[in-house]
């Protein structure tokens, strides 16, 4: 049959898992530096780009339909309203001095 | 089905399917719609996470502190391990190697296991360091030469707890439900049911399995990396 999908190699698969054993070895190491306020941004981005790694190339989402692919996205935007609109609420309530807030 | 032809189309496709191709691609969209809704609910508990934090900065840095990283971070290098193994058992069905997919299955299945094996102490000794959140909540560290001493944690350490046992928990869950998967999976394996024409089970089983490791890929650095001061 000719339709089917692309088959991912082993060697790119075997490139995905050690990158992702690289960044857990530099998200513990970045932990343990002080960044201040940005350590668990620096920890995120890591943990996002861990995330993205996993779901292009170990989930195939490359591989897939668009429309897959704006199911996937949209999943991850519709996380991003509810943070967002979240601390939206908690992040400026101590802004204005409501009592009993 | 009289007038059917049976040869006309593959045996696993239904008849609602154009083609092969077109079935495996509804797969994997359902698949992810589902995935979706995971997302979404994982993504309540991280909300309540960020909120809890925000208001007990203080409470999460040192209950962090509790956390084992050596366990953690094991924990997150066998679940990578196992992402490997899944992406090569698929590899395996696309290519038509049934010895290829028993064997990434077994051995998705034994990482699987190891990682709630690890769990389980872990668990174990946050109930004997009085961490478990509720009427016996009563932090105990364990000293140098082996004795428990109490300790003070801040207010707010209890949420942190009560946060960890249920986002852990709920992965531990669905690492269960994704052992039991690969089982079913594996069976089917063995009886030689996939192949480069038809294997969707294997596909989005994957997928679900994926998922779970993209979950702990959070879960480590939230949960058990905070304070950039830990001493290793």
């Amino acid at each position: 049959m000719s339709g089917h999908a692309p088959i991912t190699p082993v060697r790119t698969l075997v490139t995905i898992f050690l990158t992702l054993l690289v960044f857990t070895a530099v998200t513990v190491f970045a932990a343990m530096r002080d960044f201040g306020a940005l350590n668990t941004p620096v920890a995120l981005l890591i943990a996002v780009t861990k995330a993205s790694l996993v779901i292009t190339f170990f989930m195939a989402v490359r591989y897939n339909t668009p429309l897959t692919k704006v199911v996937v996205v949209s999943g991850f935007l519709w996380l991003l309203i509810l943070f967002g609109l979240g601390l939206n609420d908690y992040l400026t309530r101590a802004w204005i001095g409501v009592p009993g807030r | 089905m009289a007038s059917h032809d049976a040869h006309a189309h593959h045996p696993k496709q239904q008849h609602h399917f154009y083609s092969m191709e077109q079935q495996l691609e509804a797969s994997i969209l359902g698949m992810w719609v589902f995935l979706v809704t995971e997302v979404m609910f994982f993504g309540g508990l991280f909300m309540a996470y960020i909120v809890y934090r925000h208001m007990y900065p203080l409470a999460w840095a040192e209950s962090s502190h509790e956390l084992n990283v050596y366990m953690g971070g094991g924990n997150t290098v066998v679940l990578i391990c196992s992402s490997l193994t899944m992406a090569l058992a698929v590899r395996a069905a696309q290519i038509g190697s049934r010895k290829g997919q028993i064997v990434n299955l077994i051995l998705t299945i034994l990482l699987g296991s190891t990682f709630l094996v690890v769990k389980y102490f872990e668990y174990k000794a946050k109930f004997e360091h009085g961490l478990v959140p509720g009427p016996h909540f009563d932090p105990h560290e364990l000293l140098a030469n082996g004795t428990l001493a109490p300790i003070h944690l801040p207010q707010g350490s209890e949420i942190f707890f009560s946060l960890y046992f249920i986002m852990t928990g709920i992965h531990a869950l669905h690492m269960v439900v994704g052992i039991a998967l690969m089982l079913i999976i594996l069976a089917m394996a063995w009886k030689g049911k996939f192949g480069p024409d038809y294997y969707n089970p294997v596909e989005i089983s994957g997928l679900y399995w994926h998922f779970v490791d993209i979950v702990w890929i959070f879960l480590f650095p939230l949960l058990y990396l905070l304070g950039a001061h830990f001493s290793l």
